[in-house]
């Protein structure tokens, strides 16, 4: 049993049949790759993970509960973390404020009116966000504009926000999408090292072959809205049906 | 100092000095002079800077903080006008039941207007929060005027009548608004040689309350929520999937600075019992649109800077005439000066807005921080000379944020 089992999801957007009886099983501690042609459903099945859509038919369970129909912000809660394939971060506020926002959140809940407190004079967070900024090297920059960060960094502070969080499953679409090889590189040791030393289920959506073999340790290859095979990177390569669906001359 | 920085710390007693002092500050001129007209130092003007840097401090809330840009405020403003007459009306002219009605009520209108407008964002919403606050004016204006059921007393403006209860009012008590027996209006003026300086005690009263709720706003501004509100206008899909709910959040802002509407409108009927319609019309609801922007949205002191801005400029443009301007320009000969009062005729006097539209649209093309960056890029220009020669560039090249 997985932590996350995906049974039977399908999904219709008026005349197109985006998923159709996906099954997909995650194991935990494990970088789960999700690849396939453009158009094969890999976002939206990632938008079906963590709320933004809500399949037509199926089930989607994390650690034994279903997450249908909760909304973004309550799946978060369980332990899902989400990084974007552009970075979604706090751009007008400071790398040290978007760190500090998801060390609250993960303390207040949804919702807290704090508003007789002051930032500064809550020094367990400040803290865990040091340390964060700390481990992400980025405490140099904490007091930037988060918006100033070049492209490898605002993708370093994404990831830290969600560590920060200490989530059980980290889902990341597409996360070195136009990024320099350098930096790709960079992100690929940080991904191996949270799975690695943290303990975090890594479930990822990605085109780039190179980051693909040297991350996944289980790869599931979607086609046409379902899944055409599941099995491991070594077998993955050499497996005739994915070449022609996929990989084509480049393998 | 009361838990604030070193930075808030000053500005508050900045403040503080200011409006406490403002009486000497707003009147530089001696009073028989030729330059007394620019004088705004009389109690009616100043209660009227405070009350709309309060009504501002409040938008500014939910505007600065969550980007969410309300066309409705006014009708808060209405809404806490209206509650605090029916205190004089029901209970006694005592200011303190109807400034805390005022604000009680104003809260939970906001909570309901809020509610709803806040299904929607960006354009939706000022548009939601227009319609509501349009829909509130019909009704002061003419629904809820009726002689069966009259809340509001339609176009006359609600008052307070002879007949009327007032079950509080003791025999002695005065026959105006006064805080424990201290009229309002109520003023001590001070003649030194040939100024004078009027000290209020409606003034000093509005002073006092909007040095409270300004402390309050930088607590807000500097506070985990007020972070939280800051990245609703930042990311609100990132903060939807950091397991943060917006909607809350975005909801408290609103009811807050409605609660400021409510306060700044009560505080109005305090210092003159008297509320109408017209203080609810889409028109209110945009001058403090442009006072917050004008001041420097976000800010801290923005808001009240501009609220003083709007207020010094409609009364002392409006006050001059055709008059004061050939007296002005008597210094020309004849056709040149009828001339030059023929130019600027159009903006003075009921033109005046025309005056504020030019400056309006100067401040927010060159200077889009609002009077706030101006006042920055002052210091940083003034600094950068001062620093010397040899490095001219500095004042330059630093960012004014």
């Amino acid at each position: 049993m997985g932590i996350l089992e995906v049974k039977d999801v399908g999904k219709r957007f008026g005349g197109l049949q985006a998923l159709s009886d996906v099954n997909l099983s995650v194991k935990e501690n494990t970088v789960h790759a999700i690849i396939g042609p453009n158009g094969a459903g890999k976002s939206t099945l990632l938008n079906c993970l963590v709320g933004k859509l809500i399949p037509d038919s199926g089930s989607v369970m994390f650690d034994g509960q279903s997450v249908l129909g909760r909304a973004p912000f309550e799946i978060n809660q369980m332990g899902i973390s989400r990084v974007f394939q552009t970075p979604e971060i706090f751009g007008d506020l400071t790398v040290m404020e978007n760190m500090l926002i998801p060390i609250f959140a993960k303390r207040d809940g949804a919702f807290r009116m704090h508003a007789y407190e002051t930032v500064a004079n809550e020094k367990g967070i400040v803290e865990q966000a040091e340390q964060m900024l700390e481990e992400m090297n980025m405490a140099d920059k904490r007091h930037m504009h988060a918006a100033a960060l070049s492209r490898g960094d605002k993708r370093r502070l994404e990831i830290g926000m969600c560590l920060s969080q200490q989530p059980r499953l980290l889902l990341l679409d597409e996360p070195t999408a136009g990024m320099a090889r350098a930096d790709t590189n960079n992100t690929i040791d940080l991904l191996k090292q949270i799975n690695e030393e943290r303990d975090i289920t890594i479930t990822i959506i990605e085109h780039d072959m190179h980051v693909v073999f040297s991350l996944a340790n289980r790869i599931t290859v979607l086609a046409q809205g379902t899944p055409l095979v599941e099995d491991d990177p070594q077998n993955i390569r050499g497996n005739p049906k994915v070449r022609e669906a996929y990989l084509g001359e480049s393998a | 100092m009361l838990g604030l920085n070193k930075k808030d710390t000053s500005l508050l007693i900045i403040v503080a000095i200011l409006t406490l002092l403002a009486p000497f500050i707003l009147n530089p001129f001696p009073a028989g002079s030729a330059m007394a007209q620019f004088n705004a130092g009389y109690p009616d003007l100043m209660q009227r800077f405070v009350i709309f840097g309060i009504f501002a401090i409040g938008f500014n809330i939910l505007f600065g903080l969550t980007g969410y840009l309300s066309f409705g405020h006014a009708a808060f403003l209405g809404v806490g006008s209206y509650s605090a007459v029916w205190m004089f009306k029901l209970l006694s002219y005592n200011v303190i039941p109807a400034i805390a009605l005022s604000v009680v009520v104003a809260g939970l209108f906001s909570l309901l207007i809020g509610y709803v407008s806040l299904r929607r964002s960006g354009i939706y919403f000022s548009i939601l929060t227009l319609a509501f606050a349009q829909m509130s004016f019909a009704l002061a204006y003419s629904v809820l005027s009726n002689p069966k059921f009259n809340l509001t007393n339609g176009e006359t403006g609600l008052q307070v009548y002879a007949d009327d209860p007032q079950i509080l009012q003791g025999a002695n008590s005065p026959d105006l608004p006064h805080l424990f027996g201290l009229p309002m209006r109520s003023t001590y003026t001070l003649e030194v040689g040939a100024w004078s300086f009027d000290f209020n005690a409606g003034y000093y009263l509005c002073a006092v309350i909007m040095m409270a709720v300004f402390y309050l706003a930088i607590r807000i501004f500097r506070s985990p929520f007020g972070m939280m509100l800051r990245a609703v206008k930042s990311n609100q899909q990132r903060m939807n999937y950091t397991g943060l709910n917006s909607k809350p959040y975005t909801l408290a802002a609103f009811v807050i600075s409605g609660m400021y509407a409510g306060l700044a409108g009560g505080l109005m009927a305090a210092m003159d019992p008297l509320a109408g319609a017209e203080r609810m019309q889409w028109t209110a609801s945009g001058e403090v649109v442009l006072m917050t922007i004008l001041g420097g949205t976000g800010t801290l002191i923005g808001p009240v800077l501009g609220a003083g801005f709007i207020k010094y400029f409609e009364n002392i443009f409006s006050k001059i005439n055709d008059n004061v301007l050939h007296g002005w320009f008597s210094f020309l000969p004849d056709g040149m000066e009828d001339a030059m009062v023929f130019i600027v005729h159009p903006f003075i006097g009921k033109g005046w807005h025309l005056t504020l539209g030019i400056l309006f649209m100067l401040v927010v093309i060159f200077l889009p921080g609002g009077l706030v960056e101006g006042g920055q890029r002052l210091l940083n220009w003034v600094r950068g000379r001062r620093s010397g020669a040899d490095d001219k560039t500095a004042g330059k090249t630093e960012p004014a944020e």
